[in-house]
């Protein structure tokens, strides 16, 4: 599966990519600036998984469920276990999500469309309401996460960046791996024709579930990390449908045409939030609505088509 | 069921909402056998393709291969067991190239989850890919992008991602329709001389009696969901029911 990957193109321009992002993030650039990069790293695993879903026209309005779901099961392990070990938090983070994604998968596979996007949104609901009132999870104020260690040494801010850069090459890789093997190949072959992917002999029910719950596990981790970075966890910034709006928001505006391009357009949304939250608190969200317009109309094909359009690696799409 | 006979059906019946599509038929095939089903539109035909294959569950009756019952059994499970067929209209993925279309069915039919994991550009696979490719003589448009071509090469590139599963028997249905005059004895000649020589037994579904004539040891006749005659092609082009209601 992962033979000979790290010479593949994509993979060596996107750990180039994660290099620079920590880099600018921990030597050169301002604080507040830097938090951008931090969190458009963290928030990218989230995208890359809607996106991996999306190549299957599989749009979920609910993904909020997983970052949620991973942030707070860093939150419980904190509280319950006294885990703050990074490694452990992310592992933790991922295997939640991916448990909760394989017994939703169940479900979620056999729809469809809107109501694959509306069911979705629907459990992602259930977890809000569950969170708001759970009194012993802080109810609406949440909790508040200690920071990371690392083999029992306080990470600080800037190895939490090193290790977040570190999480995103080996998602890179992965999320590469399997896109560009047969099954990950499975997913334009389902959106082009599921009848034949049956008489071809495999379940199409299992492959998209396969797919749900590694794009659950991209999510739990983004949310994991997130968690670090913040250092609290509640419902309203975690799991409301509004995350999730984000989530799709951004996959759109990033485009499906790379793998790099959730990251590339996470790290654009937290920017343009902040620069229009610091110029028009009082109307940023139209800023970023007409962001998104702009980039509907003049870039149909997300941001990354720009980068296609101008990059000497345009030919590969992975 | 007798000796060499790969497929059965006993009072096979589909009705829709009280419609009758299919009523009583009774086949059996022989290991190796070309069988032609010809008919009217609307005769039962596809409807008798779909419940072989499990695209459509029986109203009643059975359907049996190599002895054992099939009757509704799921469309993949029919591929795992050597059942396999193509479509009215091309079942492809118009999206992808020729290649990655033939290169899934391949690691498909491979049934190893390791294979799945590979890159599906994995070099050995390759190598038996053009192999396929040019036995189905569509090497040449390979890296073209499946929406592309012609309705004759989809109709190949279908038939060899049906065939790459290594079926024992297959259903092929209206392999030519929407084909020109030009490309269709072209496409049957490659189509069944790679299936002879596997020895994999077919049953196709025409409207062209040339193409009967020429290919088929055996005619099933459809008329009202019924087989009216079953016979070799030289007797059943001759026979007055199937001039009557098929030829017309």
């Amino acid at each position: 599966m992962f033979k000979g990957i790290l010479k593949e193109q994509t993979i060596q321009v996107g750990i180039g990519f994660v290099f620079i992002v920590v880099l600018l993030g921990t030597f050169i650039l301002p604080e507040w600036m830097s938090n951008n990069f931090m969190y458009g790293l963290s928030r990218g695993l989230a995208v890359l998984g809607l996106m991996i879903l999306w190549r299957t026209n599989l749009v979920s309005f609910g993904h909020a469920l997983y970052y949620g779901f991973g942030a707070y099961a860093v939150a419980m392990a904190q509280k319950y276990l006294g885990v703050t070990d990074v490694f452990l938090r992310i592992i933790i983070a991922i295997t939640a999500a991916g448990i909760l994604g394989f017994v939703l998968g169940f479900i979620l596979r056999r729809y469809r469309e809107i109501f694959f996007a509306m069911l979705s949104l629907a459990f992602s609901m259930v977890l809000y309401g569950l969170l708001a009132k759970a009194e012993f999870l802080g109810s609406t104020d949440g909790m508040s996460i200690s920071p990371s260690t690392m083999f029992g040494f306080e990470l600080g801010r800037f190895g939490l960046f090193y290790f977040i850069g570190f999480v995103v090459i080996l998602s890179l890789i992965f999320a590469h791996a399997y896109l560009r093997s047969s099954l990950g190949h499975l997913t334009t072959a389902i959106m082009d024709n599921e009848i034949r992917v049956e008489y071809l002999g495999y379940s199409v029910e299992k492959a998209i579930h396969i797919k749900y719950v590694i794009s659950a596990c991209l999510a739990g981790g983004a949310g994991g990390l997130m968690a670090a970075a913040l250092g609290q966890v509640d419902p309203d910034s975690m799991v409301l449908w509004s995350v999730s709006g984000e989530l799709v928001f951004v996959t759109i505006m990033a485009g499906l045409g790379n793998i790099l391009a959730p990251f590339v357009g996470a790290i654009f949304f937290e920017f343009i939030r902040t620069y229009a939250y610091e110029f028009a608190p009082q109307a940023w969200q139209m800023i970023i609505g007409g962001t998104l317009l702009a980039i509907i109309f003049f870039l149909p094909g997300g941001l990354w088509s720009l980068f296609q359009k101008i990059n000497p690696f345009k030919k590969e799409k992975k | 069921m007798a000796i060499n006979e790969i497929l059965k059906t006993t009072n096979l019946q589909k009705s829709f909402s009280g419609i009758i599509a299919a009523e009583d038929i009774n086949i059996s095939v022989k290991e190796g056998e070309i069988i032609g089903i010809i008919g009217a539109n609307g005769a039962g035909k596809t409807v008798f393709v779909n419940m072989i294959t499990g695209y459509l569950k029986p109203t009643s009756g059975t359907i049996e291969f190599k002895g054992n019952n099939i009757t509704g059994i799921k469309p993949r499970e029919a591929t795992h067991i050597g059942v396999c067929r193509s479509f009215q209209v091309s079942q492809v993925f118009m999206s992808m190239t020729v290649k990655q279309n033939l290169m899934i069915a391949m690691s498909l039919a491979k049934k190893s989850g390791s294979q799945l994991l590979k890159p599906i550009d994995d070099e050995i696979l390759s190598k038996e890919c053009d192999k396929i490719l040019k036995q189905y003589n569509i090497i040449k448009q390979k890296d073209l992008i499946v929406s592309t071509l012609s309705q004759g090469m989809r109709k190949l590139l279908d038939i060899a991602m049906a065939v790459v599963g290594e079926p024992k028997i297959l259903l092929l249905d209206e392999p030519t329709s929407g084909v020109s005059v030009e490309e269709k004895f072209g496409i049957m000649d490659i189509v069944i001389s790679a299936l002879k020589k596997s020895g994999t037994t077919v049953l196709f579904v025409e409207h062209d009696m040339e193409i009967v004539e020429r290919y088929v040891d055996r005619v099933m006749a459809f008329y009202q969901g019924q087989i009216i005659c079953d016979a070799p092609p030289k007797q059943a082009l001759k026979d007055k029911k199937v001039i009557q209601y098929v030829l017309g």
